[in-house]
């Protein structure tokens, strides 16, 4: 066990392309910290240089307090789960799991011993000699783990570990690496690129885009306080709705009202020394059937009309999509990536100005409906558009949590407009060929 | 398919015409070995069949050591450079499938050329050599120009099947506290095994049937192999020619391959259309 410290941690590729870009951050001892990013954010190679798969190109890379940049994996005491799992396919289950220690001389009792309690831990006792060819995708998976865990090491690194399962799989999988990680207290790096598995996983959670962090704080803390646009797009699901909105007169003009801005809020804004354009991020669950919201309620926010394109019942909510012209939005490339990633950009400018709000399930509001909505004002969030800086936060500095863990130095949760990883094409951008191969479904079990 | 019965016959008829095409030399070997001297020497009436069977011819070539030690040494030569060969072919073909450094594709070149060079070229510079080394005439001076051709092959061959071997495997294998040599040896090469076992196949078919250097770079049967050996047969007296002895002793020497071939076809197909193989 040991807490696992990047320096300035940059890597280069021998094309000149930059995978990771100064990227600092401690993790603690028994922490459970994700990494999480669209494709080729350089999460990935953030982990392999943790592992010391990938060489670094500058920085300095602790373990436990001893610097490892130079040496080789098998000095380092990490275990790793890859997202294939790679199995060695000619061992059986038992070999597989007791390899590490047999490399490491130990006795065979011992390692017998390992194992079993492993396997017993993690169901594998009847499959232990079969060979991994035999075996479910399930099973797999937590063979992988197992070879991780008999070995007791310092650290585990995940490498989306649970991207190959389907979904319904994955999330019953997901709660037992959170069981499984509480209570062997072993610190744990997992990659992702699954906002939900990283939301639900995680002590802490490191939103990586282009090589750099952009905000590391608890899950709550970056849905609730997100540092920047990327973020705020990034983390929920469905996502935030982001609209061009100006600042006039101590109001804030949107294409769905002006909304009046409590004193608080102004002195923030003011204090962040906002501009006069702005753009406004809305959660869909700050949005109500304005029939059900509480009459003493509605002063805190804006009704409006709108006309319902399409309604989605799940049963404990219900989800409204509605058309507006958002203004230009769209011009700010962190936008422009989430909408990649979410696959937005394909779906044409009508979907761009798509606003989803979540609402309550007794909403008797039905498509094609001109709905009278409510949105409360509460809980919006201004970015800079140059920026992408959150304007709402108190005194601008974001990543600041307020829960015990170890936060990151200030400089590593800044946005980075400037950094020449923007020049960086996600498809130039060096990513593993497991990152490049992993199915593009992030959260199909998230709604 | 939907053959008609006019399309079956032309088939049948084409493969009966293939397999005559190439059975019958190799039938008429085997006849040959079985004949007795005097019936293969009598014109006119010859048969495709002997008329009386013999295996004179047999235990004629195997009463002297004329052709029993250069079976030894085909079979101690053949192993010896195939061994030699698939262990430095697959050290090269994992640098060429794994990593990237200077002179990579001058490595392939050079090897690709080897394979392509006519060995009829190489015949008289290798004689020289070899004498000049000391080398003219021993197992050693056939074993090295046979790793060289052999290379090449194990090199084409073995590259393309740890192609296959997914890497995640060996940085799997190097977290798990492997050095570079260990997971080489502890992963990659048992999963390469089948590839391997065809590349090692390959070689020793490539030295066993291998005659133009066995020729020119031997004296004696100290290291004479046995395709060299055949042409080298006495007949009982100088005036008879050792057609039984010779065709005994190619049967001989085929046999080895009939076997190989018809254990391990799968094998060679796949080594012959590697890249298409899962290893």
């Amino acid at each position: 066990m040991a807490e696992i410290n990047l320096d300035h941690i940059s890597k280069r590729f021998p094309d000149g392309a930059i995978g990771v870009d100064d990227v600092s951050l401690d993790i603690a001892d028994g922490e459970f910290i994700i990494l999480v990013g669209p494709s080729g954010c350089g999460k990935s190679t953030t982990l392999n240089m943790i592992a010391g798969l990938e060489d670094i190109t500058s920085g300095e890379l602790r373990i436990g307090g001893t610097v490892v940049n130079n040496k080789a994996p098998k000095d380092r005491d990490i275990a790793m789960v890859f997202q294939s799992y790679a199995l060695y396919p000619h061992m059986s289950v038992r070999d597989n799991m007791g390899f590490a220690l047999k490399l490491a001389k130990t006795p065979k009792n011992v390692i017998d011993e390992k194992v079993n309690e492993a396997a017993r831990t993690l169901d594998l006792t009847p499959f232990l000699d079969r060979r991994p060819a035999n075996l479910s995708g399930g099973q797999r998976q937590r063979v992988a783990m197992g070879r991780a865990i008999v070995r007791d090491p310092a650290a585990f690194l995940m490498d989306e570990p649970l991207s190959n399962l389907d979904a319904k799989l994955r999330v019953q999988t997901r709660t037992e690496v959170s069981r499984l990680q509480k209570r062997l207290g072993t610190t744990m790096v997992y990659v992702t690129h699954d906002q939900t598995e990283a939301m639900t996983l995680g002590d802490r959670v490191a939103v990586m885009r282009l090589g750099t962090i952009q905000q590391v704080a608890s899950p709550q803390e970056l849905y609730d306080r997100p540092a920047n646009l990327f973020v705020a797009g990034f983390m929920g699901s469905p996502s935030m709705n982001f609209m061009a909105g100006t600042l006039e007169e101590g109001k804030l003009r949107t294409v769905l009202g002006d909304f009046p801005l409590h004193s608080q809020l102004r002195q923030t804004l003011e204090r962040a020394g906002a501009a006069h354009d702005v753009i406004v991020g809305i959660r869909p669950e700050s949005f109500e059937d304005a029939e059900l919201v509480p009459a003493e309620a509605k002063p805190n926010g804006l009704e409006f009309n709108a006309t319902i394109d399409v309604t989605e019942s799940l049963g404990s909510e219900k989800f409204v999509y509605f058309t507006r012209e958002l203004g230009q939005t769209h011009n700010v490339a962190e936008l422009e990536e989430l909408a990649r990633d979410s696959g937005r950009a394909e779906a044409g400018g009508a979907a761009r100005e798509t606003v989803v709000a979540r609402l309550d399930p007794a909403s008797r509001i039905t498509e094609g409906q001109d709905a009278r909505l409510w949105v409360d004002t509460r809980h919006l969030h201004v970015f800079d558009p140059a920026s992408g800086r959150n304007l709402t936060l108190e005194g601008g500095a974001p990543g600041a949590p307020a829960s015990s863990a170890p936060a990151a130095p200030a400089g590593t949760g800044a946005p980075r407009q400037e950094s020449p990883a923007a020049d960086v094409r996600p498809d130039q951008a060096p990513t593993t060929a497991t990152e490049a191969a992993r199915p593009a479904s992030g959260d199909g079990e998230s709604q | 398919m939907a053959a008609t019965t006019r399309q079956k016959s032309g088939w049948i008829t084409a493969n009966i015409v293939t397999i005559l095409l190439v059975l019958i030399p190799v039938l008429w070997i085997v006849s040959l070995s079985f004949k007795n001297p005097a019936t293969i020497a009598a014109t006119g009436r010859a048969t495709f069949w002997p008329t009386s069977w013999t295996w004179a011819n047999y235990s004629g070539i195997f009463s002297t050591s004329e052709f029993t030690r250069p079976l030894l040494n085909s079979i101690g030569i053949g192993l010896i450079a195939t061994f030699i060969s698939v262990v430095l072919a697959s050290m090269a073909a994992y640098a060429v499938a794994r990593l990237n450094f200077p002179g990579k594709r001058a490595l392939i070149g050079i090897s690709l050329l080897i394979a392509m060079f006519p060995l009829i070229s190489l015949v008289t510079p290798l004689f020289n050599i070899e004498r000049g080394l000391g080398i003219f005439n021993t197992w050693i001076g056939l074993i090295i120009p046979y790793i060289a051709f052999g290379l090449p092959l194990g090199i084409y061959t073995l590259s393309a099947f740890f192609r296959e071997i997914p890497w995640e495997l060996e940085k799997a294998a190097k977290v798990d506290g492997a050095t570079p040599f260990q997971a080489f040896i502890r992963v990659i090469a048992p999963l390469a095994a089948p590839g391997m076992v065809t590349t090692a196949i390959l070689v020793f078919l490539f030295c066993w049937n291998e005659f133009l250097l066995a020729i020119s770079l031997t004296s004696t049967i100290a290291a004479r192999t046995a395709p060299a050996a055949l042409a080298f047969f006495n007949g009982s007296s100088q005036f008879t020619v050792p057609t039984g002895s010779i065709s005994a002793a190619a049967v001989v020497i085929t046999i080895p391959i009939i076997i190989f071939v018809l254990f391990f076809q799968r094998r060679i197909v796949a080594g012959l259309t590697s890249g298409a193989v899962k290893g």
